[in-house]
């Protein structure tokens, strides 16, 4: 592999991986605080789910980059400017409308990104993609039901519901941007360019905020900077403070 | 001399195997729940191969932790557990035997429909659901509104 593919490659790979794990992280720290017991099962098994995905696309990362680390070396030993995950993904939790809300913009993503990769001309990322797309679908229609529900409920609800949208939806647009390494992995067929996704995106929002008596905001202006690991926002090294904090004070240490 | 065993063969390997529970709902096998997809000798290893049923499963790796010290407990010494992602898990691997076993202990078998068919307990058919997910990555929750009873259902991916 050349070394410009091999680079746009990993990058794709370190996106997936960080954008799930980052997340995944973010819901987990739910467990045990959620408004009422099956939300907080449903939060935990979402992030079981988004964190089972990181291991398959860090774990090929790991072996693209080639430098001999592990899953686990990448997710727990590298620095916040080594990051490529979505701003969105970082974002702390707010209420519980907002983390569905977000969770929501983000399972749309993945439920249109997935399939598609699920045909990618290279068979390790279509394999992850296959599996992790059948999660996607589920997490998907509960976090879009439970926007409806929230959105078109009571006052109080609808309100928050708005006001998430309105903090959430500046960073939805990271998740479309494109760069050179996108284009060639676009021209091998290994992933689809991005951007390519945005309309059909945009139809399933805009159905589901409808439904959800809910505005979207008339701007396509977006925050970035965590795809390309320019520049996170400041909640990212807080939150790897505690996630990465024992095999930084323990190095190497198992169970 | 030293008398050289024959290798046990796959028929056999698959009844010991078919004795392996599910750690999470041990009412049913691990064949029975489809994560086993082949079992063969490469040269002198023996390889089976293991489906992930979602990525994030806590129990895939007591599962592969199982399979190697029931085969090695059966004198199987140069073994090899291969992971598989493709094609993914689906709850159409789980055995006709498997289902009844599941309903048995109380848990809704995956239906195509999305939703369980009937009340593992009663038989009704008036149900609900209470939530998409349960208490594993595999199962939602549900409830009968003819005994009232919730139950788990098997999601159907
Ligand atoms: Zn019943």
């Amino acid at each position: 592999m050349a070394g410009n593919d091999k680079d746009a490659l990993l990058n794709f790979l370190l996106r997936m991986g960080d954008s799930a794990l980052i997340l995944g992280h973010r819901v987990s720290e739910w467990c045990g605080h959620s408004p009422v017991l099956e939300e907080d099962i449903a939060l935990a098994n979402t992030a079981l789910d988004l964190i089972g995905q990181t291991q398959l696309w860090l774990e090929y990362a790991a072996e693209i980059q080639g430098e001999g680390n592990s899953a686990d070396d990448l997710a727990f030993l590298r620095d916040a400017w080594d990051f490529r995950n979505f701003l969105l993904a970082e974002l702390p939790n707010g209420d519980f409308g907002r983390t569905m809300m977000r969770q929501f913009l983000f399972d749309a993503w993945a439920s249109i990104l997935l399939p598609r990769l699920a045909q990618s001309s290279d068979p390790r990322v279509a394999e992850i993609a296959a599996k992790a797309a059948k999660e996607a679908a589920y997490h998907l229609e509960r976090s879009a039901d439970t926007v409806v529900g929230l959105g078109d409920g009571t006052a109080e609800s609808h309100d928050r519901m708005q006001a998430a949208l309105d903090y959430l939806y500046p960073y939805v647009g990271e998740m479309f941007l494109s760069d050179e390494g996108d284009a060639a992995l676009a021209a091998a067929g290994v992933a689809p360019d991005p951007a390519s996704l945005r309309n059909e995106y945009d139809a399933l929002l805009k159905r589901v905020m409808n439904e959800a008596t809910l505005e979207l905001p008339d701007t396509r202006f977006t925050h970035s900077g965590g795809r390309d690991g320019r520049m996170h926002t400041e909640h990212l090294g807080h939150l790897l403070c505690s996630m990465q904090w024992l095999q930084r004070a323990y190095p190497g240490s198992t169970w | 001399m030293v008398n050289v065993m024959a290798r046990p063969g796959a028929d056999q390997i698959w009844q010991w195997l078919d004795e392996l529970p599910d750690p999470e709902i041990p009412a049913i096998s691990l064949t029975d729940l489809g994560v086993i997809r082949d079992v063969a000798w490469v040269g002198e290893t023996l390889t089976v191969t293991v489906t992930p049923t979602y990525s994030g499963c806590p129990a895939t790796s007591i599962i592969n932790m199982e399979i190697e010290a029931t085969l090695r407990h059966h004198g199987i010494e140069n073994l090899e557990l291969k992971r598989q992602l493709s094609p993914a898990w689906t709850t159409d691997w789980i055995s006709d035997e498997g289902r009844r076993k599941l309903r048995e202990y109380g848990i809704a078998p995956p239906q195509p429909a999305g939703g369980p068919d009937r009340c593992p307990r009663c038989g009704g058919t008036d149900l609900e659901r209470i939530s998409q997910f349960g208490s594993t990555p595999c199962k939602a929750q549900w409830r009968c509104r003819e005994c009232l009873e919730p139950f788990d259902y098997f999601k159907c991916i």
